[in-house]
């Protein structure tokens, strides 16, 4: 397999409204893919569309090398999904959430045992398992949530703002696993709105009003606009690009992303 | 890769379970409710007057008044306990509702009786509740007929007519089904529907609605689970809700109530199995609208209060405009009320029930349809 993703031209329009235009990328496996832009510039539309939830309007995507308009069950099979708000099951517990989804992901018998094994010593949650989720504490519950994402070993792991509202500890031992993770080759596609987390992706996307303004290694674009550092660029894209959009006045009436 | 997986199938409904297990309150919904509401219905929903507080203003104080008024208390429909003076007293307990019937015996009563003139006595009826008034009346009127029936063969005898003479009509009347016309023995079957249809039509839309609310549903639209795998784990189990429901109300009916089904209880549970499949579909239609629990609550009780009143569980449709009663028409409990209430009172079989059993597997299969293509557009 030569890409992990690979999107030509993707657009998505709602009615008359388009959230996202002409989304045009490509990243090997075992990378890690950092999408950063303000809310509602159409990031998680371009994750849904990449996991073969929603349909493009028009450009083709493969993901793992399958298509996302026909082969959505492949992808989805492949792929560990984890979003903005955990969602797990709080009247469950831990252990049982595993369960779960494992069974979602047509792990049965030894093997899900095995994987539920495995994933509570990788994250850590061995003397959580028989507590109730809705006891966990904010950090707690997005490394459960990691955890059901990665039992069925997924190819591609999908992190839509996994760590929106988690304390500074707990991100950087969630980080420090999404690294390792990546070294042992799982690809990673992670949106956030924290610039040292950015920092440390292998390639980085600006998005923008539904449009992919920015791509390449975070060091690349700091030389590219000469900013000393992600913010100041961040700050210099928002700026730079606000003023000559030209979709930017109807949009300001009141769009979304 | 696009085959139903019994494995996902099971994870979801094992998931299902626990929810329902850890829920209380929805435990409390699907076992007390039905209870509560079979005890609430059966006493309180009970059309059969009897033992009305009745006042007295006797004013001939005589043998023949006295009579008359034990006459009146052992029709068992009127409680003759309170004797007045005056027509101002009256007014006062009518008034107050102390009494709904007075019965008012002129001082000549007596005196006429006895001397084989027509005697007088006036009833005075409260009709605010038209029920208890119709029953009243025709409990005095029948009373008034029998008796001068009586005193007039006494009359004939004391003139000397030879013998005494029969009534030269006799209608005999007997009451099939429900000879002792308890009104129990009509609701309490009915019920079955409407209990069933309010817990799980309640039961089923909060499970789905409940991970819309929770954002659940948006991590499972990215998993490969599919919408019929998801949708039987879901409803099956308050299939099994439903059993239970039903059992409880089956229990405490005959065991409680002494009502007992004449006809095959067989029969009941399997009709009583498609009536519980529309009702699935329904709670899955309003889960499909609602978007929160609360909306999920507050379409259900739309749905309660024509039930009640169009579905002829408590009034008859016959007697219903043209319009109503094609909208009751519309009601999938109406049809289970004929099948219910036929099973239960007249012990017919599906030879007299298939047509109500076709139009409630219509409804099943058309609900049924329209709610899972609903469902699926939001899964997927």
């Amino acid at each position: 397999m030569n890409l992990a993703i690979d999107c030509q031209g993707l657009v998505k329009r709602f009615g008359a409204y388009t959230a996202v235009q002409g989304v045009t990328f490509k990243i090997p496996p075992g990378t890690i893919m950092g999408f950063v832009g303000p809310n509602g510039a159409g990031k998680t539309t371009i994750i849904r569309m990449l996991c073969g939830v929603l349909v493009p309007t028009e450009g083709q995507a493969t993901v793992l090398g399958f298509d996302v308009l026909t082969q959505p069950e492949e992808i989805k099979q492949r792929i560990g999904y984890m979003s903005q708000k955990f969602s797990l099951y709080e009247d469950l517990t831990v252990g049982e959430n595993l369960d779960f989804y494992a069974g979602v992901y047509s792990l049965q018998g030894k093997t899900a045992r095995a994987a539920k094994t495995q994933v509570i010593e990788r994250i850590g949650l061995g003397d959580r398992t028989s507590q109730l989720v809705s006891s966990l504490s904010g950090g707690w519950k997005q490394r459960v949530a990691l955890a059901c994402a990665l039992l069925h070993n997924p190819q591609l792991l999908i992190l839509d703002e996994p760590t929106a509202g988690v304390d500074p500890v707990s991100r950087r031992v969630f980080w420090e696993l999404i690294h390792q993770l990546a070294k042992e080759g799982m690809t990673v596609l992670v949106s956030t709105h924290y610039m040292d987390e950015a920092a440390t992706c292998n390639f980085l996307g600006f998005v923008f009003y539904g449009r992919l303004i920015a791509f390449g290694s975070p060091e690349e674009m700091k030389k590219r606009e000469a900013k000393d550092n992600l913010d100041d660029l961040f700050i210099y894209f928002v700026e730079h690009e606000a003023s000559d959009d030209p979709r930017n006045r109807i949009i300001k009436k009141g769009g979304r992303g | 890769m696009r085959r139903f997986s019994w494995v996902r199938f099971t994870a979801v409904l094992k998931k299902e379970f626990l929810h329902i297990l850890r829920d209380r309150a929805s435990l409390v919904m699907a076992v007390a409710m039905p209870i509560g509401m079979l005890l609430l219905f059966g006493y309180a929903v009970n059309t059969d007057v009897e033992h009305l507080p009745t006042v007295v203003w006797d004013q001939s104080q005589t043998a023949d008044s006295r009579e008359f008024v034990t006459s009146v208390r052992n029709t068992q429909y009127l409680n003759p306990d309170n004797f007045v003076q005056g027509y101002k007293q009256i007014a006062d307990y009518l008034d107050s509702g102390k009494a709904r019937v007075a019965v008012i015996i002129p001082p000549n009563y007596g005196k006429n009786l006895q001397g084989n003139v027509q005697a007088n006595v006036q009833v005075l009826v409260d009709g605010s509740d038209p029920t208890v008034a119709r029953a009243a009346m025709s409990a005095v009127q029948m009373l008034g007929l029998n008796k001068s029936l009586q005193l007039q063969n006494e009359r004939l005898v004391a003139m000397g007519t030879a013998g005494s003479i029969g009534t030269p009509l006799n209608i005999e009347t007997r009451v099939w089904y429900n000879p002792d016309m308890k009104s129990l023995v009509f609701n309490i079957p009915a019920l079955i529907g409407l209990i069933l249809q309010n817990v799980i039509a309640m039961l089923t839309s909060f499970s789905i609605v409940r991970e819309k609310e929770r954002g659940t549903m948006e991590q499972l639209v990215v998993t490969p689970i599919r919408s019929l795998e998801l949708l039987l784990g879901k409803l099956l189990p308050f299939v099994f809700i439903g059993f239970v429901s039903l059992s409880l109300i089956l229990a405490t009916g005959i065991f409680w109530f002494g009502v007992v089904p004449m006809g095959s209880i067989p029969l009941l549970v399997l009709l009583s199995t498609i009536f519980l499949v529309t009702i699935l579909a329904i709670g899955l239609l309003i889960s499909s609208i609602a978007k929160t629990q609360l909306q999920a609550m507050q379409m259900t009780f739309i749905l309660i209060l024509p039930s009640i009143l169009l579905s002829g569980f408590i009034f008859p449709r016959e007697t219903m405009p043209r319009l109503l009663q094609l909208l009751g028409g519309l009601l999938p409990l109406t049809y289970f009320l004929d099948i219910v209430r036929g099973i239960f009172l007249k012990g017919v079989g599906i030879q007299y029930l298939w047509q109500d059993t076709l139009t409630l597997c219509a409804f099943a299969i058309i609900l049924l349809a329209i709610a899972a293509k609903k469902f699926k557009k939001n899964v997927e």
